[in-house]
């Protein structure tokens, strides 16, 4: 089972022949991930790491209808166009990786997803893997090797890898690990993710790294207050000692208006009986702790 | 970025915010320019941040004279990091009420957001703690805009009346135009006075632009923003650089890896000097640049770099340590966790200067904690 990427997934690279596109869609195709096809405007024809480039998405999706997932890496500027362009083209999920993309062109796509039912996940995201089976992003091969019970949803990159890492060295695999992105607006938040995970048979404990700003860990703590959770929920926040009003690398991560403070967020999700992990390591010893 | 008061008034003024009568110097030389407004005046210094007239950098002056001297007060004096390069002065106005007034993003609903308030002239987070109810909150649609009908709601919970009423309209309008437009995060107006003879006037200004949206609008300036040089200095090699009040220097990679580390150095009972985080897939340069930003940094007594190669190679790292501890001679105690990709080579690299890593962030922390309590 896992979430939204499995053995079923078959990819679109939009921006394959862009440096970061070119070398991750190499990463992809050694994980295992099957890409179809790629799309760079004017340069079709072309092959990247042996896949067909095409100039329009609609092109790509004649010759292969199969494809049912894009993955974006066209520079900032650019990538609200080619959004559009996968959404029109009848994509229903697409995992943008782009980082600096302005915040009223992603507000404004997201919600025209929305209209059309279709799934983003970023901006700003390392991408979603399901461990041995797909992966759509740019998360690191060699930490994903073990399937199983655990789903993340993160809003940071490298912490993720860190606790994925750890996780797996204690003998705990993941069905599927999602970064949301680290910008103030994204395509699939927190609670959205917790939801497929609730669905899903495969996970059985979901672990959630937030940070400060914003304040979708406290609705994902009321949601699960409300008692539509089953599964453990296990949290990390970073932030504690972040000064209010500066930003902390993320877009997203701001302490702003009085809202989205590290306390804030630490007291929702303990009124819920969510455990707060102080370090990121001590996630591992929680999640144990229910698994036993 | 936030935008300097004037710039902010100056985007506000064009789609037909009223603000007081005023002129921007930047050079005492300039000084001539303010014979044409009406004295007294206020003389503000452009900085970037709030609490400026608790910081003496809002003066009354009453003649040419005063208004010269406070000029060369302010011109090219350096507060917080920030040197400030320009002074505007204005006309008083004859204040009867100060409201607030602002639209920002709605992240949780994806839309935008408008604030208004009777309680102007002191921080909306003030007003939020005291009287949240004195809130007026107005959500709006991205895609269906700001309507007439909207506004006059909110100026009605403001209790505005007859023409002001009108103009509060004109106010907003103004607002949402110059926050699509411009790519802004925050447009506040605050105190928005309510005059004696019943007008309109934005007193006071904070204008947020969103930075990844700068190349669209060639008027805006960073000269103009609230970067200071290290800030700047910072983001030519892609890092991103927050300067915090304590003493141990951290370098990490990834926002949140970054946060989780400063959160360490607190749970170890220390203060966090920065918030440096060279990104994800950091070249050797800006992990050198950055190094070197925290060894010369003399509040800082010693360093702590904690790197999960994830995309970041270990041994790129290792290269840039080495090329910061050559061309930056340093007694700092470095105390380095490096694990993931690369690791073994990014170790073989570092012990053939003597340096040694550690396996996880909290016993690295815990040798440097060790180390400066002595």
């Amino acid at each position: 089972m896992a979430i939204l990427v499995n053995e079923n997934t078959r990819v679109l690279v939009q921006g394959i022949t862009g440096r970061e596109g070119s070398r991750h869609t190499q990463y992809m195709l050694q994980y295992g991930t099957k890409i179809l096809a790629g799309v760079t405007p004017g340069k079709g024809g072309q092959t990247v790491q042996g896949v067909p480039v095409f100039d329009t998405v609609e092109d790509a999706l004649r010759k292969f209808p199969d494809i049912n997932t894009s993955i974006i890496f066209v520079p900032a500027q650019f990538a609200a166009d080619s959004v559009y362009e996968a959404i029109d083209a009848g994509i229903k999920l697409i995992v943008i990786i782009t980082e600096h993309i302005p915040i009223h062109d992603a507000l404004r796509f997201v919600n025209y997803a929305k209209r059309k039912g279709v799934t983003i996940i970023g901006p700003n995201c390392p991408g979603v893997v399901s461990p041995l089976r797909s992966k759509v992003g740019i998360l690191p091969n060699h930490i994903y090797t073990k399937s199983g019970p655990v789903g993340i949803v993160s809003r940071s990159g490298t912490l993720t890898y860190e606790i994925s890492y750890h996780l797996t060295q204690a003998g705990i695999g993941q069905s599927t690990v999602v970064g949301i992105g680290g910008d103030p607006i994204i395509g699939t938040d927190m609670l959205e993710v917790v939801k497929m995970f609730e669905e899903d048979p495969e996970t059985k404990y979901i672990v959630v790294i937030g940070e400060i700003g914003g304040t979708m860990e406290e609705r994902l703590a009321q949601y699960i207050g409300s008692g539509k959770v089953t599964k453990p929920v296990v949290a990390y926040i970073s932030g504690r000692t972040a000064p209010p009003g500066k930003r902390m690398g993320h877009a997203g991560a701001i302490v702003s208006m009085g809202m989205g403070s590290y306390e804030s967020k630490v007291k929702a999700f303990q009124e819920v009986n969510v455990p707060v992990a102080r370090t990121p390591t001590e996630v591992v010893k929680l999640i144990k702790q229910y698994i036993r | 970025m936030r935008l300097l008061e004037y710039k902010g008034k100056e985007l506000l003024n064009k789609y037909g915010v009223k603000i007081p009568r005023g002129a921007v110097i930047t050079s005492v030389d300039d000084i001539d320019v303010l014979n044409t407004l009406k004295f007294p005046l206020f003389a503000k210094a452009q900085v970037p941040f709030a609490g400026r007239a608790k910081m003496g950098l809002v003066r009354r002056v009453d003649t040419i004279k005063d208004a010269e001297n406070a000029a060369k007060d302010y011109l090219g004096k350096v507060i917080q990091d920030y040197p400030i390069r320009k002074v505007l002065f204005e006309e008083g106005v004859n204040v009867a009420k100060e409201l607030y007034v602002s639209i920002t993003l709605d992240r949780e609903n994806r839309g935008y957001l408008m604030l208004a308030s009777t309680e102007g002239g002191i921080d909306i987070e003030e007003v939020a703690r005291r009287s949240p109810e004195k809130i007026i909150r107005l959500y709006i649609d991205d895609y269906e805009g700001l309507r007439d009908y909207m506004i006059r709601g909110v100026a009605q919970k403001l209790g505005l009346e007859g023409s002001a009423a009108q103009d509060f309209v004109t106010v907003a309008k103004a607002m949402y135009e110059v926050f699509t437009k411009y790519d802004a995060e925050l447009v506040e107006i605050n105190p928005l006075a309510l005059t004696s003879d019943g007008q309109l006037v934005a007193l006071d200004v904070k204008v947020m632009i969103d930075d990844n949206s700068l190349y669209r609008h060639p008027d805006i300036s960073i000269e103009d923003s609230d970067y200071t040089q290290e800030e700047l200095e910072a983001r030519k090699y892609g890092l991103h650089y927050v300067e915090l009040m304590g003493y141990v220097g951290i370098m990490a990679n990834g926002a949140g890896l970054t946060m989780a580390t400063m959160d360490l150095v607190k749970e170890f009972g220390h203060e966090p000097a920065d918030f440096l985080d060279v990104g994800g897939g950091a070249s050797k340069d800006s992990v050198r640049e950055g190094l070197k930003m925290l060894l010369t940094d003399d509040r800082i007594k010693a360093v702590l770099i904690n790197i999960f190669g994830g995309i970041t190679r270990c041994d790129e790292v290792a290269k840039g340590v080495v090329e910061a501890l050559n061309e930056v001679k340093t007694n700092k105690p470095i105390f380095i966790r490096l694990k993931g990709t690369n690791e073994e080579e990014g170790k073989r690299i570092l012990a053939e200067i003597g340096l040694k890593t550690y396996e996880t962030a909290e016993e690295a922390m815990d040798a440097l904690s060790r180390t400066l309590r002595g």
